[in-house]
């Protein structure tokens, strides 16, 4: 078995004997001895151990991603290029402008969050021109600061801009494409076995496919944006794990006529552009999906997979009429996303089966399609309530209806009574009522820390009258986040 | 104090850069977890009970004390030789629980192992046994069972019944407000380091050194002198260190002394939020009486706070919501009793402005209600009731206001934004909007600056002064993040008129400076500022007599320290370092310890007279939107001038008024803390727990430090204390949103909408009010409100 080989800036490490749940966090505070990368909630969910990751791109050139390392397996950066805090300085000292901005803008305060700040920043650095502060805000919605109000922080990632520096990282990329191409020559998967713990690779789908009939029982790990709390929060002992990141017939993204194709292992982020072009407020939604670290690391297919009651890219998908295909023993077949879901934690996949791609059919001439988020915070909180809604009108009835719901039941789920109360009948303020009486009814969620049950029904109610509004009143404001409201 | 502004390097009221600065940002500051790993290091873990409240029936340890890689257990038993109670002013804050849990997530044991991992999984072959007892699990429960964890207090002054009874308009209501979790990024860590002959050291996040070493020495059985106490920095405290770092210190030690190894104990995320205090969530009762324009005539108010299971700093952080009924108002007949609730719960503790804010809410919800009532603007209501300078200036606890700025400082914001036309505007945004509203609120701060427990007014420092000049400055203040230290080296470096980069900032340790008080209260810089003064001055004292003796300066002329440099008038003598060292070859001593007392305190029995050396003074006008189908808000505007004296650092003292303002909107709208029907707290985690991002703050946020502003007591350079009074402006953020609610009825009827205003709250509050509005209110035909005029 080969090791676990990375390049740590530039340097090459090659590790054996790991855990292969140690996450990249915890070998960079401990075996490593680089404390400047800090934990806060060990779940993906402030920041503090942000770092950003090279990866060689199809095309050659180096892509770097911000990505939470308190929640990634160290030997999910095989074969990737890991940056630090501590590689940021130029070799005579200098601050990098990501730093030297911070402390010019007085964008630390009592410190803890800001190497993670730093590499957000640092990442926005080398991949963005100078950004908006709307934009800046979505670089840094996994970042949590507790100290200054941020507005000096998102000042210093403007102002990073103006500060002279010759990026060393750019300079130096040749050299870490010649490193990591030679790591990705090597035909040898990456196989770890450690203390009765098993970790697998592979590269392709016959590899994956034989090592899921060899390893029935082995956890699937794509971004590890939820398998790693499982690890880190829920401290589960996961004996063995295929990582399906490498699996190339799981990437891709088929942007055809009249639907998309999606492969289970892209990630939220690079399958964002795409969705928000064809349904910009699926786009909206995803904006506000986790936070642009997790987006970076989580995949369309994991979601989807996990199948959380509360996940958000479901409600819209199953909205949108989005098919799912799995791949298994028997080959492929393809059922609509709402029938993966029987009941909590409980999946129509049969053994060995897993997703491998989402087929999201596009809007038709005379579709309408919008969802919601409801959840406290606006950015990087999970949703008490999620709703999409798809309608076609007809001669002023509603020829077709789909409703996605997300926080309102054990599984995602689409509203059939309410699409049943709503086909057929004219789109007017009388049927809507009528609906609204049917959605009321149609779920019975939980009261939990995210919300009431109360407030659940009330507001899935609301965000179907929302929508009635929108494709009825064109022109008259109903989001608070518009730019002109905000003005 | 001397007056500066003669240097060219003068030191003060410039903004330098937190002196970590450039440390944070390359991730070379160290934190407690960060340091280097003693060899032989056991780490610890604790077990957390999961009942709210139960007697243990058994507690079978034997197959934790067997596992793999133990070394040590201990629990309630083991401290019964010394101590098992750590509570700072008051006995029943425990270490372990006894035979009884108290809260979800009390320890009942600790676990140090040669890994953290040995540790964890070692707690969980506890064999443990329990007999659950009915819990009080909210402040309604408390008050109906009388459950109080110290007595209740009240200050009453003239006639309230009477004035209420007399006055032309009389209202009651209640409102609540919740707790709030302090979410510093870096949680509880400490790390215990044995010694010879007996003593320890201890490095912990702490905000209270020499109270954690004092705690540590009585549950060692040791004397304090065996024990130090260390902190360079922590990553934010915001009051959650005040008192509870010593819990997890006392524990490190403890099994510490027993190995004679070194423990680490650091707290995960879930543990901490789920074992330490948090913010009171309170409710307060109030029936008042006012006349036609608004005027407080007379004001009954019933304060009562969720302390939790035990004391803690809790009959302090009530005294402090007392004090702070008035907020800016002048409140004649009035009547305070606060409740210091019982609960099964975490022990509740001091979380910036302590009180204030809970206090502030109270008497803001009186006049948002009054102004309602009579149809006026909010902001008529407060300056009509605002102190007086020389008369209507009685505070309800007996100190006259000597500094007020109200009038000037809130005109000054009322006319900067423009609050007539913004009132305008936002009228025409709502009724163009159907679904959409808008609110605005313009409200002040007044906030006493003091620990209201006299004794801790005071701060000790000591400056070393070495050969070549350079400094080293240790001082009983505590930096987490507010910039403590960068003021305090300002202080030293003005004194000596060297360059700030000759003062080297040390680590707080209880080693260099003994029985300090907590850095809290926001008085951080005017205690241990004032002391390193004291200290330095002392020895520029020292200096002087060698520098005329060996300069035949005569006596009429100043000896200057300025520009790295001793002058006589304008004539320089010689350089800082030159008399440095001429003192030592004369034999004269470059180090000194200095200390203050803050003067003219002086309170009764109740805390009644002049708790507070003076008050900071702030405003802040918000603006939100609201949507009235889901609830969801949002700022849309913020505009704050705040009152800091003369600043010291103006970047240091923005940064804690901008931060203030975002952690207190926090407080107000997201940050819900939600605990299951079993009194089980579920939001214990940033994923459940939601802390302001960087998308909350308002796309236009004009914060500005008030210009005329000084402090007309002694402080630190005329400046004044920043820490908490600026959390208070987020006031504003609830009462924009009330106004929000409000405008669905027109403004003739008060939201009902308690905090946090979540968008849950908020959508309640909506279809109340489209409720109420269905049904004409008795008062309904009154004429519109007015808009308030400068």
């Amino acid at each position: 078995m080969r090791p676990l080989r990375f390049l740590l800036d530039e340097e090459l490490r090659e590790l054996t004997d790991i855990d292969p749940t140690m996450t990249v966090l915890e070998w960079l505070r401990g075996p490593a001895g680089l404390t400047g990368t800090k934990e806060g909630c060990a779940e993906g969910d402030c920041g503090a151990c942000t770092v950003v990751l090279g990866t060689l791109a199809s095309d050659g050139a180096m892509r770097y991603r911000a990505v939470n390392a308190c929640i990634l397996f160290l030997p999910m950066v095989d074969g990737c290029q890991l940056l630090t805090v501590e590689h940021l300085k130029a070799a005579d000292g200098r601050l990098h402008p990501a730093q030297q901005a911070m402390v010019d803008q007085h964008g630390s305060q009592c410190g803890f969050c800001t190497p993670g700040f730093v590499m957000s920043l640092f990442a926005m650095y080398l991949t963005e021109q100078r950004p908006t502060r709307a934009r800046v805000n979505d670089v840094l919605s996994g970042n949590l600061c507790r100290c200054t109000g941020y507005r000096p922080i998102v000042d210093a990632a403007l102002a990073m801009y103006d500060i002279e520096w010759d990026e060393p990282v750019r300079a130096h990329a040749a050299k870490v494409v010649q490193g990591l191409r030679a790591m990705r020559d090597d035909p040898e998967p990456l196989a770890i076995e450690h203390a009765g713990r098993r970790y697998f690779a592979p590269t392709h789908a016959d590899q994956l496919d034989a090592l899921l009939a060899a390893h029935p029982k082995a956890t699937l790990l794509a971004g590890a944006t939820d398998v790693g709390l499982w690890v880190t929060k829920l401290h589960r002992d996961l004996r063995e794990i295929l990582f399906i990141g490498n699996v190339a017939e799981l990437h891709g993204i088929n942007d055809r006529t009249d639907e998309l194709v999606i492969g289970a292992a892209v990630t939220h982020a690079d399958a964002f552009a795409v969705i928000a072009r064809e349904f910009p407020d699926f786009g909206e939604l995803l904006r506000r999906f986790g936070s642009t670290l997790v987006r970076n690391s989580s995949t369309v297919g994991g979601n989807v997979a996990n199948g959380s009651p509360i996940g958000d890219s479901m409600p819209a998908l199953i909205a949108l009429g989005a098919r799912v295909v799995l791949r298994g023993p028997q080959g492929e077949r393809e059922i609509p996303l709402e029938d993966l879901y029987v009941a909590y934690g409980k999946q129509s996949r049969a053994a060995g089966e897993y997703v491998a791609r989402l087929r999201i059919p596009k809007l038709a001439r005379g579709e309408q399609f919008h969802c919601y988020k409801l959840s406290k915070r606006f950015d990087q909180d999970i949703s008490a309530v999620c709703a999409a809604f798809k309608l076609r009108v007809e001669n002023g009835r509603v020829a077709e209806f789909r409703g996605g719901f997300g926080g309102v039941a054990a599984i995602p789920s689409r509203g059939r009574k309410t699409e049943h109360a709503l086909v057929g009948q004219p789109w007017n303020e009388a049927t809507l009522a009528r609906a609204e009486a049917v959605l009321g009814e149609e779920f019975t969620p939980l009261t939990d820390m995210r919300a009431s049950r109360d407030y659940r029904r009330l507001a899935t109610t609301r965000l179907l009258r929302k929508f009635f509004i929108e494709t009825t009143q064109p022109g008259v404001a109903t989001r608070i986040l518009d730019a002109e409201v905000l003005a | 104090m001397i007056e500066p502004g003669k240097k060219s390097n003068s030191a003060i009221r410039k903004a330098w850069p937190h002196d970590s600065a450039h440390l944070h940002v390359s991730g070379e500051a160290r934190y407690g977890d960060d340091m280097p790993e003693p060899r032989g290091l056991l780490h610890c873990w604790l077990h957390l009970a999961n009942r709210t409240h139960a007697r243990i029936v058994r507690m079978d340890l034997s197959r934790v004390r067997t596992a793999p890689g133990v070394v040590a257990v201990i629990c309630a038993a083991d401290l019964a030789a010394t101590t098992n109670d750590i509570g700072p002013v008051f006995p029943g804050d425990l270490v372990f629980a006894e035979d009884e849990v108290l809260f979800d997530g009390q320890p009942l044991f600790a676990v140090a192992a040669e890994t953290r991992e040995a540790a964890r999984i070692a707690t969980t072959l506890a064999d443990i046994e329990y007999e659950d007892l009915p819990a009080i699990l909210s402040i309604d429960a408390a008050l109906a069972a009388n459950a109080e964890v110290v007595p209740s207090k009240q200050w009453l002054r003239g006639d309230p019944d009477g004035a209420i009874a007399r006055a032309p308009h009389r209202l009651s209501g209640r409102v609540r407000v919740g707790g709030q979790e302090h979410f510093y990024l870096e949680g509880q860590n400490c790390l215990a380091i044995p010694q010879e002959d007996g003593q320890m050291l201890i490095h912990s996040s702490t905000q209270n050194p020499s109270e954690l070493q004092h705690k540590a020495a009585e549950v060692l059985g040791v004397p304090a002198n065996a024990v130090t106490a260390e902190n360079r920095r922590m990553g934010g405290g915001f009051g959650g260190k005040e008192t509870q770092a010593a819990w997890f210190a006392v524990i490190a030690a403890k099994l510490a002394q027993r190995t004679g190894r070194a423990v680490k104990l650091r707290l995960d995320r879930d543990a901490d939020m789920t074992i330490t205090g948090k913010r009171h969530a309170f409710l307060i009762d109030y029936t008042v009486g006012f006349d036609d324009a608004g005027r407080i005539l007379g004001i009954d108010f019933m304060q009562a706070a969720d302390c939790g299971y035990s004391p803690d700093l809790s009959h302090s952080i009530a005294d402090r919501a007392m004090a702070h009924a008035d907020n800016a108002y002048f409140l004649d007949h009035l009547r305070i009793t606060s409740k210091r609730c019982f609960t099964h719960k975490a022990s509740n503790t001091a979380f910036r402005g302590f009180g204030g804010p809970q206090g502030m809410v109270g008497i803001e919800e009186v006049i948002e209600q009054i102004a309602r009532y009579l149809h006026m603007d909010p902001l008529a209501v407060r300056k009509v009731n605002f102190y007086g300078v020389d008369a209507r200036n009685v505070t309800p606890y007996g100190m006259t206001v000597e500094d007020n700025i109200l009038d000037e400082l809130v005109g000054e914001l009322e006319q900067r934004v423009d609050y007539a036309a913004r009132r305008r505007a936002i009228a025409q945004f709502n009724a163009t909007h159907p679904y959409l509203k808008k609110g605005i609120a313009l409200t002040p701060v007044k906030f006493g600056i003091s620990f209201t427990a006299k004794h801790l007014n005071q701060g000790g420092a000591l400056v070393l002064v070495y050969l070549d000049g350079s400094v080293q400055l240790n001082h009983g203040g505590t930096e987490m993040g507010q910039g403590l230290h960068i003021k305090v080296a300002q202080v030293v470096a003005e004194v000596f008129g060297i360059d700030l980069d000759r003062i080297q900032i040390t680590p707080t340790t209880t080693g260099k400076v003994p029985n300090t008080s907590s850095t809290a209260a926001s008085a951080g810089t005017d205690l241990n500022g004032a002391a390193a003064y004291n200290a330095a001055m002392k020895i520029v004292n020292r200096l002087v007599p060698l520098v005329r003796d060996q300069f035949k300066v005569a006596t009429e002329t100043a000896i200057v320290f300025r520009d790295n440099g001793v002058y006589a008038g304008d004539k320089r003598l010689a350089s800082f370092q030159e008399i440095v060292k001429l003192a030592y070859m004369n034999r004269i001593s470059l180090s000194a310890a200095g200390f203050y007392a803050t003067p003219k305190l002086d309170v009764d029995a109740l805390g009644r007279g002049r708790p507070f050396y003076y008050f900071a003074y702030g405003a802040a006008c918000t603006e939100v939107v609201i949507d009235t189908l889901t609830g969801e808000h949002r700022m849309t505007r913020v505009d704050i001038v705040h009152d800091v004296g003369k600043s010291l650092n103006p970047a240091i003292d923005m940064g804690q008024i901008e931060g203030g303002f975002v952690q207190g909107a926090g407080w107000l709208t997201s940050e819900e803390l939600w605990w299951d029907a079993k009194g089980r707290i579920a939001t214990h985690a940033p994923s459940t727990y939601k802390i302001p991002a960087a998308s909350d703050v308002p796309p236009h946020f004009d914060v500005r430090i008030y210009e005329r502003g000084v402090n007309v007591e002694d402080g630190v350079y005329r400046s004044k204390a920043v820490g908490e009074p600026p959390l208070m402006l987020a006031i504003s953020v609830l009462y924009a949103l009330k106004d929000a609610v409000s405008a669905i009825g027109g403004h003739r009827r008060a939201a009902v909408l308690d905090a946090p205003a979540t968008p849950e709250a908020v959508l309640m509050a909506v279809e109340e009010m489209q409720r109420a509005i269905a049904v004409p209110a008795s008062h309904a035909k009154r004429p519109e409100p007015e808009t308030a005029t400068p």
